[in-house]
């Protein structure tokens, strides 16, 4: 047998595993607190139709009863988080001794927010994140300390602001002037960092579906951030999660609101369109 | 040259004469298939010592993404590569030697780690840490770990 059709045995064998892995993800629908529908697969964006035909959300690869605890806010322990975020986002802080609420109303009225973020900020002159967002509001609105980007406070304020827009699309926009960003970003998500030389791609987008070692490995989708997971029973920004997975390539890992990670969170964001906002998901 | 240099070297009785001898990763031959014929140690590979290796989430950790029906006891064999039963009817030592090395060699652009190499990585990382590798970034696998995983590849058979 020449190693050409070695090689090629093996790459056959490789397509016909992951073909047959794409059933994987489980069939089933999610409906938050009996009214929010949650739109968990749906056909790729036209930016990435080359790639994949369906995007899928995470909570398709988990097991049932980490699936069942996102259905209902009680069973979530995500919310609780959220529900201190709501005593934040009404009270005073900063110089200014203005709130959220003062400037923004009730956090109802951040529904829309979350589906389009990160996003190129006109009066900033670049891309933001959520986070960026918040930290501006803080030092420039109110006078008060910036968080920590992945704290504690950080990611409490970025569930309540996603919870309130559960159920809309994401919505990323990749042309104009966030365009450049974007293909920072996608260069990033195809690059083989570190010394297993291992890019996002080649778990989230070859082999979604399979399991390596005990992890069933999903699309990477990140439109359940921030993220409630049973591992470390706290919620995950998903920059942190970034920072975990380029670790685990025994790579030199990018910052927390690094540009790096702003543009990978764009670029990663927007293969999430028309997936419906789940933040704060459950995830294990 | 290196290596018969080494050689030399060890067997003349200075320290470290087992690693010295050892060819360094640089200086791997890959044929034009990407196999190896060399024993990077000249030492034979230990097949029990390759079964640990394999099976270690510390060490080769293999199994993260390949079965082996052999080793029942290693729990959460992924499904990432190629079943590896039968490995060592499919493939000769050197090829098995070659891809354990270095798979890239013999299939561009495969998702498998090099195991023996230690230079051209992107923001290499001092192993887990998150922090950038110093001058101490080694292989993944030693010459002679590398030795067993092959001695105990070549032992599957169907």
């Amino acid at each position: 047998m020449s190693n050409f059709t070695k090689g090629l045995g093996v790459c056959l064998a490789a397509v016909l595993m992951s073909t047959g892995a794409f059933a994987d993800p489980v069939d089933d629908t999610l409906v938050i607190n009996e009214e929010i529908d949650i739109v968990t697969r749906t056909a790729a964006p036209a930016h990435m139709s080359d790639a994949v035909d369906e995007v899928m959300s995470g909570w398709l690869f988990r097991g049932t009863e980490t699936r069942a605890m996102e259905a209902d806010d009680f069973d979530n322990p995500g919310m609780i988080f959220v529900e201190q975020a709501e005593e934040v986002w009404n009270t005073a802080d900063g110089a200014e001794g203005k709130s959220c609420a003062d400037c923004h109303g009730a956090s109802s009225e951040m529904a829309g927010v979350r589906p389009v973020y990160p996003k190129y900020v006109e009066s900033a002159g670049e891309v933001r994140t959520l986070e960026m967002q918040i930290n501006d509001c803080r030092e420039n609105r109110m006078g008060a300390e910036k968080w920590k980007y992945t704290g504690g406070d950080m990611v409490n304020m970025t569930a309540l602001i996603s919870s309130v827009s559960r159920g809309m699309p994401v919505n990323v926009a990749i042309d104009g002037p966030a365009q450049s960003t974007w293909e920072q970003g996608k260069d990033i998500y195809y690059t083989r960092f570190g010394q297993l030389e291992l890019s996002c791609a080649n778990c989230h987008e070859d082999n979604y579906g399979n399991m390596i070692r005990a992890d069933h490995l999903s699309q990477g989708q990140i439109n359940g951030f921030p993220t409630y997971r049973l591992k470390n029973t706290k919620l995950n920004a998903v920059q942190a999660r970034f920072k975990g997975c380029v670790r685990d390539t025994r790579a030199e890992t990018f910052a927390p609101g690094s540009p790096e990670f702003v543009a990978l969170e764009l670029y990663v964001g927007s293969r999430g369109n028309g997936l419906s906002v789940e933040g704060p998901s459950v995830r294990n | 040259m290196k290596v018969s240099v080494f050689a030399l070297v060890a067997s003349v009785g200075f320290a470290a004469a087992a690693h010295a001898a050892d060819v360094i990763p640089g200086d791997v031959a890959y044929d034009d298939y990407g196999a190896v014929e060399q024993s990077l140690t000249g030492t034979p590979g230990n097949p029990e010592e390759g079964a640990k290796i394999v099976g270690s989430k510390k060490l080769g950790n293999c199994i993260a993404c390949h079965q082996i029906s052999a080793l029942p006891d290693v729990p959460w064999q992924g499904e990432i590569g190629p079943m590896l039963d039968g490995a060592g009817d499919r493939w000769t030592e050197a090829e098995l030697r070659g891809i354990v090395a270095n798979a890239k060699m013999m299939f561009e652009g495969t998702m498998m780690p090099a195991f023996y190499k230690d230079s051209g990585y992107i923001r290499p990382g001092k192993a887990y840490t998150g922090k950038a590798a110093d001058d101490t970034l080694g292989p993944i696998l030693a010459a002679q770990q590398i030795e067993d995983v092959v001695a105990y590849l070549a032992t599957l058979k169907e």
